[in-house]
């Protein structure tokens, strides 16, 4: 059983796309597995045969379990049986056949061939992933002048294969570091899920190291605060009139689709509120990838809009309706749900008022959004009506103070009382 | 300077220590008469005659043991083998007294004797008469083994062989007799044994390189330059025992990426070797795993396009580098 998503220890086989017997070409699609999070296909790594079915539909292997046999048509597989029914979850046996147990089939590097014969390609260089069976890898020379230059590799997106770092990619950090000093713009390292947002390490001081501990002492692992916001949606709702005004029933844009624009618009405003707490250092994203909490019957999944800050209100909203179709029907890819620097839940239209959302680590705060409410207000004097929205932010204080989080709720009010300061 | 092939530089070096030593001679098949099977002892029968310019009947084992006896009794036999595959019948004579004389003697017979001749691939002479069989010599001590690529280190180094007083495997290759380059114009000019040369510097990959596979590993450094701006530097170790690791560390220290290209099948292989003592000596230099094109392991095929499938080429040499630099 290969390791289809991030978090999964075991998968349930869903069904058999190929049967015993039946020839495959790499790539083609072996099974359907049923994961902690969505039903992944299972991809065949090279060609060959499906010699055996060891889990039929229904079954669950843990990862690593042998789950079926592959190799040539008409080759004798009787010692790799009595070996999976003597070790029950045994690895893949060394020599061919081997059961398709053993790497990630989604990776791109094949095994090495055992040969010295050069391969026609080099294999691409992927920052995708700086591990090797959760080990980073590091060329001798590449660790020896990062140690020599005090840099830490965890910061390093490694780009040989299987994201080994390189003395190339020393350099780059080495003449990056320079260059930010004299530029004094961020430099952001390209995150490990395709797609997702960079970010860029900045070693903690003193002051903040000790503030997180004590904080975190007092109250758990995340030691959280709220700020609630009142906020005046009158123009969110005139702006959303007219513009659906003008657009077809199936691409209207919702309240929420302009709240995850203007969380994104203000996030960038303030980078501590777009990090992570990560110890030794502070995560800094260049971009806004916004978490979008999405009800489904077993629970609860939050898809991902990538780079928010960047998109139109439709794309946003064209975004929001697909990802939480695929989460309803669990479609969704791991890269579609992992990865999001900031997160907002939304129970507006569900009659909630007020409430509060629970941070999703490793992001440093989640906005809960209630309904927008017609309420009186003293305006000018007067009593008037005016739709009031309720936000209340859970903030990580490890790396998110109250005024940080207050200036950011202040740039976010801003944004949805007048609108137009999103085209900034 | 003179511009010479490696055969008519191998031929001077001949010449003038024959002239130089009265204790040199040379012996072999059809080296005499004929002018050698390659030519490489033409004209030397005519000039100095019966006694310094042996030819033998088709019998290595016996010719080379006539050799290791007039060693050890003070003569500086120059053994011709037609190729090198056919040293392999003679091994015994190699190995087992040529090699551990001196040893097995307490240091009372020196055998200051050269086995030469064409080592490695020729054109489409099939398995039996392609083998590069360098790590085999190299593998017991006693032995020097020497691979020259130019005519001047044929000259040089051969010139040096014969002067050593212990047995020298000397290699050539059939393929690069007729390749021609300049050589000094001094009957004394010599190239130490044990010294590696850099065939061209570079400053971001290394290739180490004998024999056939130096020219083969200029052109792919030549041809890396022009498409990818990358530097190589390439290294001749010319003799092959004892080796001159320090040079090899010493370029990788500065590129920190090895390519070894050769002739021999890879498996314990010189290249193996020199991976090995690199990994030892150069460990925290490295920026990629050291990777070493070699000819395939199967016997030599006859046929003109698997041939050159199984044997080292520019291309290969090329693919490997780029693997190494990550590009």
């Amino acid at each position: 059983m290969p390791k289809l998503s991030p978090t999964m220890e075991e998968g349930q086989i869903a069904r058999w796309v190929k049967n015993e017997g039946d020839a495959f070409e790499a790539n083609e699609t072996l099974a359907e597995v049923d994961t902690d999070k969505a039903t992944m296909e299972m991809t065949a790594l090279s060609g060959g045969t499906l010699l055996k079915i060891l889990k039929p539909e229904g079954d669950t292997a843990a990862l690593g379990e042998a789950i079926a046999i592959i190799g040539q048509k008409g080759e004798d597989i009787s010692a790799l049986l009595d070996e999976v029914s003597k070790n029950g979850a045994s690895k893949a046996a060394d020599e061919k056949p081997k059961s398709v147990s053993e790497p990630e089939p989604t990776a791109g590097g094949k095994a090495a061939e055992p040969t010295e014969e050069v391969r026609k390609e080099a294999p691409a260089a992927t920052p995708a992933s700086n591990s090797y069976g959760g080990r980073m890898i590091v060329s001798p020379i590449a660790a020896r002048m990062a140690a020599d230059n005090g840099i830490d590799l965890r910061t390093i997106a490694g780009s040989g294969p299987q994201g080994r770092i390189i003395k190339r990619d020393i350099e780059e950090a080495l003449a990056g570091g320079g260059s930010k000093t004299a530029a004094g713009a961020k430099r952001f390292t390209p995150s490990t899920i395709v797609g997702a947002a960079g970010y860029s390490d900045e070693p903690t001081s003193k002051m903040r190291q000790v503030i997180a501990t004590r904080l975190a002492e007092s109250i758990g692992p995340i030691p959280t605060f709220y700020l609630t916001v009142e906020i005046e949606m009158d123009n969110v709702l005139a702006t959303r009139k007219q513009i659906n005004a003008s657009l077809e029933d199936d691409a209207k844009i919702s309240v929420n689709d302009i709240i995850v624009k203007a969380a994104a618009m203000s996030l960038l405003k303030h980078p501590f509120v777009n990090a992570s707490y990560q110890d030794k250092s502070i995560r800094f994203y260049d971009q806004a990838d916004i978490g979008v909490a999405v009800a489904i019957d077993e629970g609860l999944i939050t898809p991902v809009v990538r780079g928010a800050n960047l998109k139109g209100l439709s794309e946003i909203s064209a975004e929001i309706r697909d990802l939480a179709a695929k989460a309803k029907a669990k479609k969704l890819q791991p890269e579609e749900y992992t990865g999001a620097t900031f997160s907002i839940s939304n129970l507006g239209m569900m009659g909630i008022k007020e409430f509060t959302a629970i941070i999703n680590p490793p992001e440093a705060a989640i906005i809960a959004v209630g309904a927008s409410t017609p309420t009186p207000v003293v305006r000018n004097g007067e009593v008037t009506v005016r739709n009031l929205m309720h936000v209340t932010m859970s903030c990580d204080h490890r790396v998110v103070d109250g005024a940080t989080g207050a200036k950011f709720l202040q740039t976010f009010k801003q944004m949805l009382e007048t609108p137009a300061m999103m085209l900034l | 300077m003179a511009l010479l092939t490696i055969r008519d530089a191998l031929n001077q070096a001949l010449r003038e220590e024959i002239i130089r030593d009265e204790n040199v001679f040379i012996m072999g098949e059809e080296v005499a008469e004929y002018d050698g099977a390659y030519k490489v002892t033409r004209g030397l029968w005519k000039e100095f005659g019966d006694k310094r310019v042996v030819d033998t009947p088709i019998t290595e084992l016996g010719f080379a043991a006539l050799g290791v006896g007039a060693a050890m009794a003070g003569l500086r036999p120059v053994i011709e083998f037609m190729t090198f595959n056919f040293s392999i019948l003679a091994s015994d004579q190699i190995i087992n007294h040529a090699a551990k004389m001196l040893y097995m003697s307490g240091g009372e017979f020196k055998v200051p004797i050269v086995f030469r001749g064409p080592n490695g691939s020729a054109f489409q002479v099939s398995s039996q008469h392609s083998q590069a069989l360098e790590a085999f010599y190299a593998n017991f001590p006693g032995l020097k083994v020497v691979m020259p690529s130019t005519a001047a280190d044929a000259k040089g180094l051969l010139k040096s062989a014969i002067r050593d007083d212990n047995p020298v495997i000397f290699m050539e290759q059939e393929r690069m007799y007729g390749m021609k380059g300049e050589v000094p114009e001094d009957d004394d000019f010599t190239i130490p044994l044990g010294v590696a040369d850099i065939k061209r510097e570079g400053k971001d990959c290394t290739i180490v390189a004998r024999s056939m596979t130096v020219p083969m590993a200029l052109e792919a450094a030549e041809k890396i330059q022009q498409e990818f701006d990358v530097s190589v530097e390439v290294i001749d170790p010319r003799t092959i025992k004892p080796l001159d690791i320090d040079t090899i560390v010493s370029s990788i220290k500065k590129t920190n990426r090895l390519v070894i290209a050769e002739e021999s099948h890879s498996f314990a292989s010189v290249g193996a070797e020199i991976t090995y003592q690199v990994m030892d000596h150069a460990f925290d230099h490295l920026d990629a795993p050291i990777k070493r094109i070699s000819t395939v392991e199967a016997p030599m095929p006859y046929a003109r396009n698997l041939e050159a499938a199984a044997l080292p080429s520019v291309d290969k040499i090329i693919a490997a580098v780029k693997e190494v630099c990550y590009i």
